[in-house]
């Protein structure tokens, strides 16, 4: 079964999955609303900036982050003039590098809901008196509601299955920045089989029934409203 | 009070450029062909066009000027688009609490808008399986629940079949007699607009071309509606009596009497008839030996020139305008010219609805 140090990987783990999900869904959805509805023409940067992490090796991004969170980098050094630590290594530094790595599996989906939201309601809400505001919370959100899942399934799930960046800058200490994927991985450098096999098996049980909890809401929230 | 307009516009294929007034009481219709600027005027009204210049005042209210631009929400009008724009993730009574809910005053309840578009069995119901006729009626209950000043319909029967436009027309007819709400009505049906409207504003190409009561602009010589093949004026009448030996039923308006075939109507009640300006036929003299039964005497207001054998003459019958069209030769020999009082024969009048 699971020895204590396991448990406390998959302690860190959630807690850094959700953490991250809950940052990137108040950071992301402002900006993918004003992705999916703005017409400057410097769109496309913001748009490729987001999706970088899509495509960029995880150490690429991790090496990076390492220096910019060490005690010489800006974020490192501003945190220690702040009268903090430098943030590589911590549990902070690692939902820093979350937020990032897991953004475009957040800001994707819901630009997509957004965009798919047609004009005519928004107009129709703005018509019976609904002030922009009121607008987004009463019919924007509910009708991005697919979005919403997708987004939080997609952002949790890849924060939990990441590994380079947070071995990179996470430092893997066991009960401080020690999440399952690299916990798995020590277990099979050390040829533990039965620890990784509980793991493994864990996560991927974890991921499929997110998934499926995923496309069975939407289908019934799409057969609903179509 | 009034609605003061005086908007500019700029697209790349498209212009409009608008400077007329509405009176705040019965239906207006706006009319012309598509591409007109119809919707992107109502559109403005609305405060839906954020890059329209120009001013427009409500009552002694400013909505739109160099300084000012009331946005949508804060002005109090309700909007019935044409494909109703209903919430698909709220129910019908969803869709309704949701302009209650937000209305600053409450002219009509809840009751009374269900009522009177007859919705109260679908309130219940999910706006996604209901017909356009009646996601139109839900529309219309929700435009009324956020008790606007005024309403604005854009094509509301665009979309619909014979049968469901037949439906919904009372509804319209309705909002000015029973709720006593003005309303701007955009359609490119004249139809509809001989049915509804009691003014007309005439958009062609994002100007306008002339704007006045129906029946002015529908008999206006000098605007293409007088001058098109179908061209028609539309007399309001009352129903006085049915006579059930002919099944005829007889109408009374300002300028004389019409008889029509039976139709199931109760007497005492306001309709409206058209009579198509190719119908018209004018003689010196009624005939006692004829088979046409609608004679109007009428005075010769204007004649224009339509075609090379064409005339066309706008009569007055009362307060009634009629217009004919009759050849050039006839016009000549029966020395039709403004002033001359004349006899009318028209040869069929038909029920607008």
């Amino acid at each position: 079964m699971l020895h204590e140090a396991d448990l406390s990987a998959l302690w860190i783990t959630l807690q850094l999955a959700s953490l991250t999900t809950v940052i990137l869904l108040l950071v992301g959805t402002p900006l993918a609303w004003w992705l999916a509805r703005t017409r400057w023409r410097g769109k496309p940067l913001v748009e490729a900036v987001v999706a970088l992490p899509l495509v960029l090796p995880p150490t690429v991004l991790g090496f990076y982050l390492l220096i910019a969170l060490g005690p010489y980098g800006p974020v490192g050094g501003l945190s220690m003039a702040l009268g903090g630590k430098p943030l590589a290594f911590t549990f902070t530094g690692l939902v820093i590098g979350s937020v990032l790595y897991s953004l475009p599996f957040v800001v994707q989906p819901l630009q997509d809901a957004f965009t798919a939201i047609s004009k005519q309601f928004l107009e129709a809400a703005a018509t019976l008196r609904a002030s922009p505001l009121d607008t987004f919370f009463s019919v924007i959100i509910p009708l991005a509601r697919p979005g919403f899942l997708t987004a939080t399934v997609l952002g949790f799930a890849h924060t939990v299955g990441e590994f380079g960046v947070v071995l990179m800058i996470g430092g893997n200490i066991p009960g401080r920045t020690q999440v399952l994927s690299i916990a798995i991985y020590d277990h099979v450098e050390n040829l533990e089989y039965v620890q990784a096999h509980w793991l493994a098996g864990g996560l991927l049980l974890l991921s499929f029934l997110m998934l499926v909890a995923v496309y069975t809401f939407n289908r019934r929230f799409m057969v609903v409203n179509l | 009070m009034s609605i003061e307009v005086n908007f500019q516009l700029k697209r790349r294929n498209f212009s409009l450029e608008v400077q007329t007034a509405f009176p705040e009481s019965g239906i207006t219709a706006l009319f012309g062909p598509s591409g007109g600027g119809k919707t992107t005027l109502l559109r403005c009204i609305a405060g839906l066009e954020p890059s329209v210049r120009g001013h427009l005042r409500v009552g002694d209210t400013v909505w739109q000027d160099e300084r000012v631009f009331v946005p949508p929400h804060k002005r109090p009008i309700g909007y019935v688009f044409q494909g109703a724009a209903l919430f698909p993730h709220l129910s019908v009574r969803g869709n309704l609490d949701f302009a209650l809910k937000r209305a600053s005053t409450r002219r009509i309840s809840f009751d009374e808008a269900v009522a009177f578009t007859g919705i109260g069995h679908l309130l219940e119901r999910r706006t996604t399986n209901l017909s356009g006729g009646e996601r139109q009626r839900v529309a219309l209950a929700r435009a009324l629940l956020s008790s606007p000043k005024f309403l604005l319909m854009d094509e509301p029967l665009a979309a619909l079949d014979r049968e469901s436009k037949a439906q919904l027309m009372p509804y319209i007819e309705q909002l000015h007699e029973t709720l006593s709400i003005p309303v701007l009505y955009v359609s490119h049906s004249i139809e509809e607009v001989a049915h509804l409207a009691d003014r007309m504003v005439l958009l062609f190409n994002g100007r306008v071309q002339g704007s006045g009561l129906i029946s002015e602009m529908l008999t206006s010589l000098s605007l293409p509606l007088a001058r098109s093949d179908n061209a028609v004026s539309v007399i309001e009448a009352t129903v006085v009596e049915h006579d059930d030996n002919y099944h005829l039923t007889c109408l009374r308006f300002d300028g004389g009497e019409i008889l029509l075939p039976r139709e199931d109507l109760s007497i005492g009640k306001s309709v409206r008839v058209g009579v198509h300006a190719r119908d018209v036929s004018l003689v010196w003299q009624p005939s006692e030996h004829t088979s046409i039964l609608n004679v109007i005497p009428v005075v010769v207001k204007e004649v224009s020139v339509l075609n090379s054998a064409q005339v066309l003459v706008r009569l007055r019958a009362a307060n009634t305008l009629l217009l004919a069209r009759i050849t050039q030769k006839s016009a000549a020999a029966l020395d039709v010219v403004p002033g001359r009082e004349m006899y009318a024969q028209v040869k069929s009048v038909s029920l607008i609805d």
